[in-house]
């Protein structure tokens, strides 16, 4: 009984989450003119050259933010923890606090900002990486102070010190290796995030892959479909990498005795 | 003693370390021989941790300075003080093996390859962990790990070996060999060494000397035996063994208590009224039908028990003696109580 009740779950999420991809497959590659199959709107992702450089700006625009989310927050977060523990209530406060300012009023509060920003810059879609940093700090913060907060941080680092590591040493040698999952996490979910944004984008008058998919769905559907599952599909493979890296990571780990029991 | 030419000398020169406005540290000085193991021994909060991490590098001193073979390190980092360190919390880098994290140290150091394994694997030979050298620290068990962590410490050829309550996590039977082991290794490698702990059994069994701390002082540093027999101060007394204190009356450099006169040792009170120290293993019972006192309670132990007694004043004074010998004592049995001829601490009441 009970296995019939799970099956009949599974089916019932398995159905509500792959009906709509179902349905985008099948859109994407109708031909809506002369009937049948054809693979015309999954081919203009790469010659549409309009949608090919969106989607050249869009993955980017990932890479850069989240270079810069890393290299901002991990190496802060670390310091944080070891040499200032007072200031943690104060960071996590700061880095979550995109999460309660709606994407229109972030835009608007930065819009003197980037004046200067495009000034010095250049009118360039990747001067969104600032903005975008800034809007994944919420997500990336909370993967990396779980990853931190399971490791003896302080002794590891304090070993690393004592055996002649340096601090940059000590965090990429040591740190870093230990908090990977967190790390690859937080890219990941930054990623996604990044490749999702449409508000920020459209209303700073940028063309990135979701504002292209916007537009190209007034006049092509199908390829704005194509494009959006494909987007979906890029984001379930970056998320099905992740489970399988931090899977592997608690086997590892589980595969330990317990301490203090034999010489 | 394990004085060896291969080891440094340290000194500890007035080390004051604040808290805001906590005292860790008041005046601290401390010199250790080359090739010496000094433990460092004291109640939580006593600041034996906090002279241990001044010296590694890990902490600064307020005020004062350390010197390592004559020349002052205060201002150098950790990284760059060449000292081993073993941790009370298991820290080997998890994502490493155990080879790798004792050639960690060498690679450090910029060694080749080759050197740094063969150093490795000489030093895991020394803690007799050959068989676990591709293993994972989570696969290994509390014991294991700080034996690597020895390893990993001593492969660096450290000018000092710092321990910092290493035993402090496992169980009572590891625990009793790792200490062990750690003497045969410091004594085979000849490296200075500062060991911290808060067990007197520890501290007494490995070092050559102890220094007892209390409120960020040193209360008193000798070796084993020295300490244990005349302590300097009332704290020493007290926090090393268990004591009794026994009502005595001073007088010419002599103690009167139960009925027996017994030299007072240096520290004591010049004349007059105080509390002898007596330990328990210094106290004599005598089964005697006449006798003023009684057995309260008898505690067995293993080899050896501690029989409690009743004084006619209502105290209770501790008795510790051979299993074999206490049998003779029951709850309520009438003794005379003695003790044996020895010097006593006698302080102010």
């Amino acid at each position: 009984m009970r296995g019939a009740v799970r099956a009949g779950l599974w089916v019932m999420f398995g159905l509500f989450f792959l009906f709509p991809l179902y349905a985008m497959a099948d859109f994407s590659t109708r031909n809506l003119i002369a009937g049948g199959r054809t693979g015309q709107a999954w081919s203009n992702l790469v010659t549409d050259d309009a949608l090919y450089q969106s989607i050249v700006v869009s993955l980017l625009l990932a890479v850069f933010t989240v270079v810069a989310m890393l290299v901002l927050l991990v190496p802060t977060m670390i310091w944080v923890r070891l040499r200032a523990p007072w200031a943690k209530g104060l960071i996590e406060f700061l880095c979550l606090l995109p999460l309660t300012i709606p994407a229109l009023v972030i835009v608007v509060g930065l819009r003197n900002v980037y004046l200067w920003v495009t000034y010095l810059l250049g009118e360039s879609a990747l001067t969104l990486t600032f903005v975008y940093v800034v809007v994944v700090l919420p997500f990336a913060y909370r993967a990396i102070d779980a990853a931190l907060s399971s490791i003896d941080l302080q002794t590891l680092s304090e070993a690393a010190r004592s055996l002649g590591a340096g601090w940059t040493t000590t965090i990429a040698r040591v740190v870093v290796p230990n908090i990977w999952s967190g790390i690859l996490s937080a890219a990941f979910i930054s990623i996604a995030v990044v490749l999702g944004e449409y508000t920020i984008a459209s209303l700073s008058g940028y063309e990135t892959l979701q504002v292209q998919i916007v537009l190209i769905g007034k006049s092509d559907g199908p390829t704005s479909v194509a494009a959006s599952l494909a987007t979906l599909l890029f984001g379930f493979v970056l998320l099905l990498i992740l489970s399988l890296v931090t899977r592997g990571q608690r086997s590892r780990r589980s595969r330990g005795i317990e301490p203090g029991v034999t010489p | 003693m394990s004085r060896n030419a291969s080891g440094v000398a340290v000194e500890l020169s007035d080390l004051t370390r604040l808290y805001g406005s906590t005292k860790a540290l008041d005046g601290l000085t401390l010199h250790i021989e080359p090739g010496e193991l000094v433990a460092l021994l004291g109640p939580s909060g006593c600041g034996k941790t906090t002279a241990l991490r001044i010296l590694a590098g890990l902490d600064e001193a307020t005020s004062g300075t350390v010197s390592v073979g004559g020349v002052d390190v205060s201002g150098v980092p950790a990284s760059k003080r060449d000292m081993g360190m073993v941790f009370q919390a298991y820290s080997l880098f998890p994502h490493l093996t155990v080879l790798d994290n004792v050639a960690f140290g060498l690679k450090m150091r910029g060694k080749a390859k080759q050197d740094r394994t063969s150093r490795a694997a000489d030093m895991l030979d020394l803690v007799g962990l050959t068989a676990h050298t591709h293993k994972y620290a989570s696969e290994l068990s509390g014991g294991q790990q700080q034996r690597v962590a020895l390893a990993r410490a001593l492969a660096i050829q450290p000018r000092v070996l710092l321990l910092d309550e290493p035993l402090s996590a496992l169980d009572a039977k590891v625990r009793t060999q790792l200490r062990d082991e750690i003497r045969r290794v410091q004594l085979e490698v000849g490296t200075t060494t500062l060991f911290v702990t808060h067990d007197q059994e520890e501290a007494l069994a490995v070092a050559d000397r102890v220094g007892v701390m209390s409120q960020g002082r040193l209360e008193q540093l000798a070796a084993p035996a020295e300490l244990y027999a005349n302590p300097a101060t009332p704290f020493v007394a007290d926090f090393v063994g268990l004591n009794n204190k026994v009502p005595a009356q001073v007088s010419g450099g002599r103690a009167v208590l139960l009925g027996v006169s017994v030299p007072a040792l240096a520290g004591s009170v010049s004349s007059g009224a105080g509390l002898a120290m007596v330990r328990p293993e210094s106290v004599t019972l005598t089964a005697d039908r006449a006798g003023t006192s009684s057995v309260s309670s008898a505690s067995f132990l293993g080899a050896i028990s501690r029989v409690t007694v009743a004084m006619p004043d209502g105290s209770l004074i501790n008795a510790q003696m051979a299993s074999s010998v206490a049998r003779a004592f029951a709850p309520g049995d009438p003794v005379t109580v003695g003790i044996e001829p020895g010097g006593v601490l006698v302080v102010a009441t």
